[in-house]
């Protein structure tokens, strides 16, 4: 069997004496796409959080290439040079232009050349269609057009996992379908992801594999997303995609 | 009103204005210095610093200028520190606008939301990177209206100086007005003169937070 790239052993997060999560397992394989949906308060969110080292564990391990993440600088550091992550509210630097918010941590952290690394840039952008924004502020964008340039600042530092949490949620609906065609290429071309959303046509279609979290805990898993979304095994899985129906 | 009279004094205003405004600026640099370092020691919640230099704002803001003041004139010499006029309004004054400036550079830190600490950090950037290129810019150009509004408030703030004997701008007109009882003539120049050193600072200051925001944040 193929060794998994992502590996989360017993994950296990407290928050001020609420249990977040509890004990989860996963083995996430190279060019996988997993998609976790679950009610509001399930910890889907913590979960990648966790997994980027923005929040701390109370037990459990996770492993990247078989290297267990630690809490120290610099191994936090390179390990999220390995693990991007884009988050709802985008959090475009607004004080940086497109550009700049794509190039300062290459730059910073990685110690590439400005002139290669802005080459790279500017095929991004101009593969999510924004190269002629590069010198604008965030503020000048829309809120779909900054969320794109998000996945480009995380995708530039050559992740080998790509993290989205609700990347969607604040975006207005005709907005939506604009970041999730980024994904969906992000997809195609072999892109290790996982993604918390709400968006259940965009799971169905995107997802090779389907975590139904509920309670800090994987309720149900499925390597089949079309059996899935059309009949889940569990009752509660089955009730939460009912509330998306009308 | 006598014009005449009002030119014949225009040389004492001028060396009240230059000695207001030296003392003025001393006091408004030193009290950046501190509120700089003391928002840096809450900011980052240095141990121990934090409670001290939160004693101390509210020790400063909540009590007035006059009684700073006061305290270091006269209440310094019995414990064997002298200090001249000019040492203690500079002081009072940096000690005064540090306490100000502190909350000031505190509260700009705190505006800039966490998750920009986050989105920053989850590109592998370290702590002081983090701080250097995307916290600290932020912060400073939310920190320019209050910044220069504490300025503007310190050099206003001088006007107290007379009472310990600071030839400043108040002290002369107050002086004239006793000796000559010129009263109207004394206080249109007093009005001049503070506009002359005022107004510079306040047109400077609004364009400087317009640029800012221009550059960076509204519309």
């Amino acid at each position: 069997m193929e060794k998994a790239l992502l590996s989360v052993r017993k994950l296990h997060k407290e928050f001020e004496g609420n249990t977040i999560l509890k004990s989860i397992d996963l083995d996430v394989n190279r060019g996988e796409v997993i998609v976790i949906i679950g009610p509001s308060g399930c910890g889907k969110s913590t979960f990648l959080r966790c997994l980027n080292g923005l929040e701390d564990i109370q037990g459990g391990e996770i492993y990247l290439d078989g290297k267990k993440l630690q809490k120290n600088a610099k191994n936090i550091s390179s390990v999220r040079q390995k693990i991007g992550m884009v988050f709802q509210s985008y959090d475009l630097f607004p004080h940086k232009t497109v550009l700049e918010n794509i190039l300062l941590a290459p730059v910073i952290v990685q110690k590439r050349k400005r002139a290669e690394t802005e080459a790279e840039a500017m095929a991004l952008l101009e593969k999510v269609g924004l190269a002629d924004r590069k010198n604008d502020y965030p503020r000048q964008l829309s809120g779909g057009q900054k969320q794109r340039i998000a996945i480009v600042r995380a995708l530039i530092m050559h992740p080998e996992v790509l993290l989205l949490d609700e990347i969607t949620a604040a975006l207005d609906p005709e907005m939506v379908h604009e970041v999730l065609q980024v994904v969906l290429n992000l997809a195609k071309n072999g892109s290790t992801m996982l993604i918390v959303t709400h968006e259940m046509t965009f799971a169905k279609a995107i997802a090779d594999r389907v975590l139904f979290l509920e309670h800090g805990e994987i309720a149900e898993e499925s390597r089949n997303p079309k059996a899935f979304f059309e009949m889940p095994g569990t009752e509660r899985a089955r009730q939460f995609l009912k509330s998306f129906e009308y | 009103m006598d014009l005449d009279v009002m030119i014949s004094y225009l040389p004492l205003y001028k060396d009240a204005l230059l000695l207001t405004m030296r003392i003025g600026w001393q006091g408004a640099a030193i009290a950046v210095v501190i509120g700089l370092l003391g928002s840096a020691g809450i900011h980052f919640k240095i141990p121990i610093v934090r409670y001290m230099v939160y004693a101390y704002t509210q020790l400063f803001r909540n009590t007035p200028l006059l009684v700073q003041l006061f305290f270091i004139y006269f209440a310094l010499p019995k414990i064997g520190i002298l200090v001249s006029p000019e040492v203690c309004g500079t002081w009072g004054l940096g000690l005064l606008g540090g306490a100000y400036m502190t909350e000031t550079f505190r509260s700009g830190l705190d505006s800039i939301p966490k998750i920009q600490s986050e989105s920053a950090e989850s590109l592998g950037m370290s702590r002081s990177q983090v701080f250097r290129y995307v916290i600290l810019p932020q912060a400073v150009s939310s920190s320019v209206p209050g910044l220069v509004a504490n300025i503007i408030f310190l050099l206003k703030e001088t006007s107290v100086f007379s009472t310990i004997s600071l030839m400043d701008l108040m002290f002369t007109a107050k002086d004239l007005i006793g000796m000559y009882a010129k009263t109207i003539e004394c206080l249109v120049l007093l009005v001049i003169f503070y506009l002359i050193m005022l107004l510079p600072v306040s047109v400077l200051g609004d364009l400087l937070e317009r640029r800012l925001r221009h550059a960076e944040f509204g519309d």
